[in-house]
């Protein structure tokens, strides 16, 4: 049973021909060759699956991909702009935000959809927005400070409505 | 001469890719003609396989099935070489691998999985620690005993008889504890028409898997490839069981005649593979009325699991960190590894360590509580120093100084005024108590006593054609930051830039065995001949009259590229020497057990609900002397993470057993802490002024640049000092991990009635 | 993921009544997936055909009627969060829906897919008996308001008819200034499945008390609301006590649901009696 299931993946159109039910994880994954979005769990625990539908954060493996037909999906391979970074990753990068880097993708997906809602989270706020990405390597707080340093280094228009 | 980079937080090797989606972990690559491997595994503890039942409705002849037979050498190599690959006639543990499955579909491979019954006629299983010393059923060798050891300094029997001190007992259990690196393990293998294997996939050690396909199947080193890919997490977990999925690979894939991919999902990684050995410590004491710690006499025995593994290691470092940071006179500690039908436990951060340091340092609390005396004041009384001798005899050769730590430790964490105003908070008695809880210790760098002469590791070093070096070396980079170290060390013994400086990928085919990345040696004992190395490939282009003294990063560059143009090679290898002053009599189980230890002092501040009973750490303080600090941020981020995981270890990561099988093999049921669990925690590195040895004269010259280990320490403090803290807050004493708040409940009722 | 896709059907419906067909003929509802995928990538999920609901506009939005606030089933925690209505008069749902997973779960997991799953753990049903909600049921016969206290009879089992579904659930208002107190109590702060989850909803004339975690079903605890009332504490912990069946399961032990559920009405009646 394989229907074309039309959507957008990092702003190029896609339809591939799958199993409605079909994990969007394993749709990015095995379909679209897109392996940055990784399965820790496929229970919807660990995080290191989630990408952005609409620009709102959801756990790829718990997605049936019919359920994005017509939609924009983005993933962790969206992100830069050809060799520049956005300012997350780069602010990963420069404070030791990954260490063996598996839940990287998600935790970075994870604060950007915290990024372009709250442009200046408090603490309490980010690790809230994160706690659905679970990271066994860092204990976290390096990942904290790079999602501070990216805020602070946002440009200003980020998010606001142009006239 | 460029910046040095040792000290400097550069870049990490690999962020770019890790931050782009670049990195290929072994589930993104897919080879051409690749099929999928599937294990199918015993559901009984312990028994006799009678038959095993292929059902109906699957097309059988599609599948590959591999089985013990199918193994030239049915085990997988590792100490005293025990462990099938496959179960052949009987079974020894619930999730005890019996026969594997080849086919393109994973669908159809589940489905084939389920369809086979494999009849066992069940024997009488071992499950506790208690049940394997009682013998209620002998399930390896002949007293359920993998090994036991000896520690005997002086004379603690007749100091506990002597008539001017106290004895407290205590005893202590810690749980087993998942390692969860984020992602699973994964193996690909393909085997050539020469019967030639490669392997590639997720692993700490290299070496060991290629050591693992070269006796399973009979095969020399050149047909025994393997490859490292982009590992998500180790912390142990990957450090042995990696061969088994190796060597399951591999048959597969000989079988079928195609590379053949086994991943394993979550509730799979979970139930089967390794985890920390449970532990049970009893401690006796002998103290003076002044605090004076005169004897320690220690029991301390770990569940192994139903294979060796690496069991006696795993003893052998807990045996010798059971009477800590302390200058005790009498030291007796029988340890014994244990054999149980629950799968093997293996290799996790600290292995051994945290297990017995949890221990001796409740216990520490336990007797300052006893004589009437403050737990820090306690400690402060009986800290070691140098000169003075450990457990096994080992001379301190560091300068530490764990009381100025601890002054520092006190002082950052606001002990005494935190204390004293959580007294008067707790005694108003509201819902909430709040305590601090203290502990202090110390790690072995590297392999134990002559276990680094052993391994006697190797590190190359060459010069590319765009005048570049790169290391050679099998140690892995999974998370912790060797990549990037190693181009540290390089860069500096060089004279180059970070830049310059690439790091070879794991192959066996192309680096030299450097020895396993575990035991805290990877900086250490590696990371020193990497400098070695560095150092060689530096002094050829000197010698050969392409590079003069002083030189840039672009005159290197240009010598090194000449030379490899007009000569074909530049290339340095070194080998590991064992430090003369190591002295280790392992029959006696005497003598220097590690070149060298780091130090610490952690300090825990938790909030206890007494209406849930939960406990939450607040604040957290970790003060440590590790020697020279090779990259800040890597090395803040080793303590962070690893005190996250020690936190998970004290309060949530509860493994349930039923019938020796892990019952929550989900990550829904077995809880690690997420974002909002973690408090702040304020790191201290304590680089004793040069990391200075009076006798030396200079920096720690084992360690490049004075670095000694540092992944592993931050495990051994956290348990200790949250409990501590928790009896601090509600005046219950927790003598086990993880103080769950069932467990913290039950305490409480216990005390009460 | 351990299941064979070519045993699974997913149906797309043309909107609401299209999907109570395929729910007549045999399909199950799909909403969004947190709980059926799990199931799914398990190899555990013995329902083969479903019907995708997730774009039936009718199952979705917040509305006003008058003194009830009426939820679309299709309705996600993030929406239940962010409504001002909702904030402002049924603060325990959005507590119960901000400790529900994480922001990834809160996007997707809906009100109706919680509420149908009927775990006896779930975070938003005691929130929803301690407000005397309804459930609106619709099946291509019609439309049928049940109170939810008698929505949940046994373990997973519901009133519901095979053919029917959730299409909303109406909850009063009125209740702004009275005390709403929420505990769930879990394994850790987020992303938990509860132990035992606390809803009630008073003050000194009314109260409403529910339970998750403590029985094979939400319970709402008439017995230990009258004793409360009556100004007899004693009574209403020892009603508590005869009213749940807590379980030794791998979460959890029995007696440790029991005390906390204790001690959380006995915090209640501390924050009730505190108002003045």
């Amino acid at each position: 049973m394989a229907d074309r299931i039309g959507f957008r993946v990092n702003g190029q159109p896609c339809a591939p021909a799958v199993h409605p039910m079909r994990r969007l994880l394993d749709v990015l994954r095995e379909d679209l060759a897109l392996t940055g979005t990784k399965e820790g769990c496929g229970e919807g625990e660990c995080g290191a699956c989630a990408v952005l539908v609409d620009g709102q954060l959801v756990d790829s493996c718990l997605v049936p991909v019919a359920q994005v037909r017509g939609r924009e999906v983005t993933t962790v391979e969206g992100l830069a702009s050809g060799e520049k970074l956005a300012a997350i990753q780069q602010a990963f990068v420069e404070h030791g935000g990954a260490q063996c880097g598996i839940c990287t993708p998600g935790m970075i997906l994870a604060a950007k959809q915290l990024l372009d809602r709250v442009p200046r989270p408090s603490e309490a706020q980010i690790r809230e927005a994160l706690a659905g990405n679970i990271c066994r390597c860092t204990g976290y707080v390096r990942i904290f400070e790079a999602v501070v340093h990216a805020m602070e280094h946002e440009p200003a228009t980020r998010g606001a409505r142009r006239p | 001469m460029p910046v040095a980079s040792i000290g400097q937080s550069v870049p990490r090797k690999e962020a770019l890719a890790k931050v782009t989606g670049r990195a290929r972990y072994v589930d993104d690559v897919v080879l051409p003609g690749m099929i999928h491997g599937v294990t199918v595994r015993s559901a009984c503890a312990r028994g006799r396989i009678r038959a095993i039942h292929f059902g109906d409705g699957i097309p059988w002849d599609e599948i590959t099935v591999a089985t013990a037979k199918d193994l030239p050498h049915n085990v997988v190599a590792l100490i005293n070489d025990d462990q099938p690959a496959l179960a052949d006639g009987v079974v020894n543990h619930p999730e005890e691998p019996v026969l594997l499955l080849a086919h393109p579909s994973r669908a159809l491979l589940e489905k084939a999985r389920a369809a086979v019954r494999i009849e066992v006629d069940p024997l009488p299983a071992v499950l506790t620690i208690e049940d394997a010393l009682a013998k209620k059923a002998i399930v390896w060798g002949e007293d359920n005993v993998f090994k036991e050891y000896w520690i005997r300094k002086g004379d603690a029997a007749a100091a506990l008889a002597r008539g001017d001190v106290v004895v407290v007992e205590g005893e202590y259990a810690t749980g087993a504890q998942e390692q969860l690196y984020i992602e699973p393990n994964g193996m690909i293998a393909q085997v050539d028409a020469g019967g030639a294997v490669t392997v590639w996939g997720s692993m700490q050690c290299p070496y060991y898997i290629q050591k693992a396909l070269m006796k399973a199947f009979d095969v020399e080193a050149p047909q025994a490839r393997v490859v490292q890919l982009e590992t998500g997490g180790g912390f142990g977990g990957k450090e042995e069981y990696p061969s088994m999925i190796a060597l399951h690979a591999a048959l597969l894939a000989r079988k079928s005649g195609k590379p053949v991919k086994i991943v394993y999902d979550r509730a799979e990684d979970m139930a089967a593979t390794t985890k920390r050995h449970p532990s049970r410590t009893r401690h006796r004491t002998a103290v003076t009325k002044d605090g004076r710690i005169v004897a320690l006499d220690i029991d301390f025995v770990i569940d192994g699991g139903a294979y060796s593994t690496l069991s006696q290691v795993v003893l052998s470092r807990g045996c010798i960190h059971a009477a800590g940071p302390y200058d005790v006179e009498h030291v007796r500690v029988r340890a014994r590894a244990v054999a149980t039908n629950a799968p093997p436990h293996g290799a996790f951060r600290g292995f051994g360590a945290p297990q017995s340091l949890f221990a001796l340092e409740r216990h520490m609390d336990a007797v300052a509580l006893r004589l009437g005396l403050a737990p820090e004041e306690l400690r402060r009384r009986n800290f070691i120093r140098h000169g003075q001798t450990l457990s096994t005899g080992q001379v301190v050769r560091d300068d530490v100084d764990l009381a100025a730590m601890l002054d520092r430790a006190l002082a950052a964490s606001e002990w005494h005024a935190r204390r004293a105003r959580f007294a008067e908070e707790n005694a108003r008695g509201g819902p909430v108590r709040r305590g601090m809880g203290l502990a202090t210790f110390l790690h072995g760098t590297g392999f134990t006593g002559a276990g680094e002469k052993h391994l006697a590791s190797i590190v190359g070093a060459e010069g590319t054609e765009d005048g570049r070096v790169r290391v050679l070396a099998a140690s892995t980079e999974i998370g912790q930051g060797t990549n990037t170290i190693f181009a540290q060390i390089a860069a500096d013994a060089l004279g180059v830039g970070y830049d310059d400086v690439e790091i070879a990928t794991p192959d066996t085919r192309d680096v030299p065995n450097s020895g396993p990345t575990v035991a805290s040696r990877t900086c250490t004992i590696v990371g020193k001949l990497v400098e070695a190395a560095a150092a060689s490939i530096k002094a050829q282009l000197l010698a050969g009259g392409v590079l003069a003294e002083p030189y840039d990063a672009a005159a290197f560059r240009a010598a090194c590229a000449r030379f490899v143009r007009e000569r074909g090679t530049l290339r340095a290898t070194v080998q590991y020497e064992q430090p003369r002053d190591i002295q280790w009599d392992e029959e006696a189980f005497r003598g220097d057990a590690y070149g060298a230890y780091s130090w610490a002092v952690y300090v825990a501040q938790v909030a206890v609900d007494l209406r849930t009973y939960e406990a939450r750490v607040e604040d957290f303080w970790a003060v440590q002397e590790v020697g020279k600090v090779i990259h800040p941020v890597l090395a803040a981020g080793q303590i962070e993470g690893g005190v996250a995981q020690g936190i998970g270890w004290a309060l949530f990561e509860n493994v349930v057993w039923k019938d020796g099988r892990m019952a929550n093999d989900r990550m829904t049921d077995y809880i690690v802490p997420t974002s909002v669990d973690m408090p702040p925690v304020h790191v201290v590195f304590d680089e004793m002024a040069t990391g200075h040895i009076p006798s030396s004269g200079g920096p720690w010259k084992n360690g490049p640049a004075g670095a000694k280990g540092i992944g592993e320490l931050p495990m051994d403090g956290p348990a200790p000092a949250i409990v501590n803290a928790i009896a601090d807050a509600t005046g219950v004493s927790v003598t086990r991990v993880p103080a769950t708040p069932e467990a913290i409940f039950d305490a409480m009722e216990a005390a009460l009635g | 993921m351990r299941s064979d896709l070519a045993d699974f059907e997913l149906r797309a419906p043309q909107g609401l009544a299209d999907a109570l067909a395929m729910v007549e003929a045999g399909c199950r509802p799909l909403a969004g997936g947190t709980d059926v995928m799990v199931m799914l990538s398990a190899g555990k999920l013995a329902h083969r055909r479903w019907v995708d609901l997730w774009s039936v506009g009718e199952l979705r939005g917040i509305r006003v009627e008058g003194d009830a606030v009426s939820i679309g089933a299709l309705t996600t925690y993030t929406e239940l969060r962010a409504h001002p209505v909702v904030v402002h008069d049924l603060p325990m749902l959005v507590q119960a829906a901000s400790e529900t997973g994480g922001v990834a779960i809160q996007n997707r997991g809906t009100i109706g897919g919680n509420i149908g799953n009927a775990s006896p753990a779930a975070d938003s049903p005691p929130a929803l008996l301690a407000y005397g909600a309804e459930i609106e049921l619709v099946s291509k016969r019609g439309a049928r308001r049940v109170p939810y206290d008698a929505f949940h009879t046994g373990y997973k089992q519901t009133v519901a008819a095979p053919a029917e579904i959730i299409a909303r659930v109406l909850v009063p208002r009125g209740g702004a200034d009275r005390v709403h107190f929420y505990r769930k109590v879990g394994p850790r702060r987020a992303q938990a499945i509860s132990k035992v989850c606390f809803a009630a909803c008073g003050a000194k004339d009314d109260v409403k008390i529910a339970l998750g975690g403590v029985a094979p079903v939400p319970l709402r605890c008439h017995e230990v609301e009258r004793a409360l009332l009556a100004g007899d504490i004693e009574g209403a912990v020892a009603a508590l006590g005869r009213a749940i069946a807590p379980i030794d399961d791998v979460r959890s032990s029995a007696r440790y649901r029991r005390r906390v559920a204790e001690n959380l009405l006995r915090d209640f009646q501390a924050t009730l009696a505190r108002r003045p």
